[in-house]
């Protein structure tokens, strides 16, 4: 598909450039910074919406039941929730498609076993979009490790979590450094 | 000075035909001076260097007043924050002038975190005779003196001194892109990604805050402010752009803090045009008004548009400098040129407004002929005194003698920083590392 090809490659890209960008001199630069955050989301939704038409319910079961996973991680000690974000459009073709549905619904074991510890409260409600400023999400394409950022697995994850937050406390004002609250963020994995 | 400006421009062209020229070098803002007479540019390596027009000749008319060098100073240096482990850049982001009140010239310049005032001045007289000192300067035997001497004042050669008068820091946590100095003289605006900080030219251990759009959450962040201006006639009034492709007008009489905005200009997006990059293509890179204050400016990657300043849903005019790139800008993307910040400027009369382009091309706008022009600014095509020579971009198909296809445009060479002339069609356009000055024909 040229079109999720076509993001795939701009997703890779602004992640290089995100992450070269924090030894250039002078510091990050916001502006830049935003506009690469902004053209992964663009690059994102646009992969989706090519996927969602085609795939077939499993992803969309995948997804959905990877949809509330949380992944802790603590590079700086700082306490990050990674919720994999889902597309909503993926629910209704998995109402109309029955008997696929059943099969791929078992499949994944584990993502049950994940699912109910992991469940965020509110179940459906869940689904509906969030969009965060300056987050990005994790293409299901990529062979994640899924639901256990820990360090190690995911170096690229981790780098890019830490591109931002070195980025909030780089420009922060002199004080306090943030406080080590869950922040709901959703990392693209390269 | 002749021979200055002709050195300069040898070794110029020594540097860039052996490919020698450094980044230091690399112009990053022109600025002509309020009554034109002066013209700054800044560069990478925080040089700042005025040139001054000479005086018309009565015996040569036909030679117009040229400009050489009149002084050259280290504005900024590289800097290191030592808290957040951070280089600070000593590149000259901007240069304002302040307009002329006595013999001696301001400047603003700014680097990404500090401003500073400059004051140019001429010393071409020199006290001569002291009582204490003798010429060399060292103190003479108090034994020997035997009568008392008064200094007197000698002519000497022109010497041009800068001087920083006010140093402005410490008020930014993001990087500053843009100053500007307010019409009651007294005040000026330094704005960077996320705050406009308001401050008096006479106080530099405070300043106001008086824009400031950083939410609570940074991840929440989902525009920044890319360029401010002062309303050239109203001192309370001021603009800014931001990344999202709209422009806020405030009023700073309304509040203190002026988050509120009195009027918000902002084209709506064309669905059929939208790309994974209308985002990016859509920032503001800059904001001018235009000198009767009826009119806004604004520079986005593709286009510029003239807003009239009592209509804000929609553009008065847009302009497309070089439409060609639409359907390139994943290479461009990927080369970084679509993050590339270009300028636009306006005529003494708000009759035509001129912006840069690739390929060393720039492009005017004549806003009552309709008509548009693109020149080139390079040494091969231009010999000195000689009539530039349109030039056109071919899209597709055949491609005509002269004529410039897409593919062979030279990315490297951009023309973000142009400015014009308050009174006269003279402008200053910078290449890279070259300073490029035209003027009108003369007949």
């Amino acid at each position: 598909m040229e079109v999720s090809t076509e993001a795939k490659r701009i997703m890779v890209v602004a992640l290089g450039k995100l992450y070269s960008s924090r030894a250039q001199r002078g510091g990050l630069r916001l502006h830049r910074s935003l506009l690469l955050t902004l053209v992964m989301k663009s690059a994102r939704d646009m992969y989706h919406a090519a996927q969602a038409p085609t795939e077939s319910v499993a992803s969309g079961c995948e997804q959905q039941q990877q949809c509330s996973s949380e992944i802790t991680t603590g590079p700086n000690g700082a306490q990050l929730d990674l919720q994999v974000h889902n597309s909503p459009r993926t629910l209704p073709q998995e109402e109309v498609q029955g008997s696929p549905t059943e099969l791929h619904r078992d499949a994944p074991a584990r993502n049950d076993a994940e699912n109910k510890e992991n469940q965020c409260p509110g179940g459906p409600l869940q689904l509906s979009r969030k969009r965060r400023g300056k987050a990005a999400v994790e293409p299901d394409f990529l062979p994640c490790k899924k639901a256990k950022l820990e360090q190690g697995p995911c170096p690229p994850q981790l780098i890019v979590n830490s591109v931002l937050m070195d980025y909030v406390n780089c420009s922060s004002e002199l004080g306090a450094p943030p406080t080590p609250m869950p922040l709901q963020r959703v990392i693209a994995a390269c | 000075m002749e021979e200055e400006s002709d050195t300069r421009k040898i070794n110029n062209s020594f540097l860039r035909d052996h490919n020698y020229a450094t980044e230091a070098d690399i112009i990053s803002t022109v600025e002509f001076n309020s009554s034109g007479e002066l013209l700054a540019t800044g560069d990478k390596g925080g040089r700042v260097v005025v040139f001054q027009r000479e005086q018309e000749s009565k015996s040569q008319p036909q030679r117009r007043g040229e400009y050489n060098v009149y002084s050259t100073f280290q504005s900024h240096e590289p800097e290191f924050d030592y808290l957040k482990s951070l280089e600070i850049e000593e590149k000259i982001n901007k240069i304002k002038w302040l307009p002329q009140q006595n013999a001696a010239y301001f400047l603003l310049s700014t680097n990404d975190k500090t401003v500073k005032l400059w004051k140019i001045s001429e010393r071409d007289k020199r006290p001569e005779g002291y009582n204490l000192k003798d010429e060399d300067g060292r103190i003479r035997n108090p034994l020997t003196i035997t009568s008392l001497r008064v200094p007197v004042l000698q002519p000497m050669d022109l010497m041009v001194e800068a001087t920083a008068r006010r140093v402005f820091s410490n008020a930014h946590t993001y990087h500053i892109n843009s100053i500007s100095v307010n019409s009651d003289l007294q005040t000026f605006i330094s704005t960077d990604d996320l705050r406009v900080n308001l401050w008096n030219l006479e106080i530099t251990d405070r300043s106001f805050n008086i824009v400031d759009i950083k939410p609570a959450n940074m991840e929440e962040l989902t525009e920044v402010i890319t360029s401010a201006e002062f309303h050239p006639q109203q001192c309370h009034t001021f603009a800014y752009s931001s990344s999202k492709g709209s422009i806020r007008l405030c009023d700073m009489r309304q509040a203190a803090l002026c988050d509120k905005h009195c009027k918000y200009f902002e084209e709506p997006e064309d669905p059929s045009t939208r790309s994974f990059f209308s985002e990016i293509i859509s920032s503001i890179s800059d904001v001018k008004f235009s000198h009767n204050g009826r009119y806004l400016m604004t520079r986005d990657y593709l286009t510029v548009k003239v807003w009239d300043l009592q209509m804000e849903n929609k553009p008065l005019e847009t302009y497309q400098v070089h439409d060609y790139l639409r359907g390139k800008l994943c290479s461009l993307y990927e080369n970084d040129c679509i993050f590339d910040k270009f300028e636009c400027v306006w005529n003494g009369s708000d009759s035509v407004i001129m912006t840069g382009s690739y390929n060393n091309f720039f492009r005017m706008f004549d806003r009552n002929t309709k008509r548009d022009v693109t020149l080139e600014a390079s040494r091969e095509n231009s010999k000195p005194r000689a009539i530039l020579k349109p030039r056109k971009v071919c899209v597709g198909g055949k491609r005509r003698k002269d004529e410039i296809s897409v593919d062979s445009l030279d990315f490297s060479k951009k023309i973000l920083h142009t400015t014009w002339h308050p009174h006269e069609n003279i402008i200053a356009v910078a290449a890279t590392n070259n300073l490029y000055i035209f003027q009108d024909k003369v007949n």
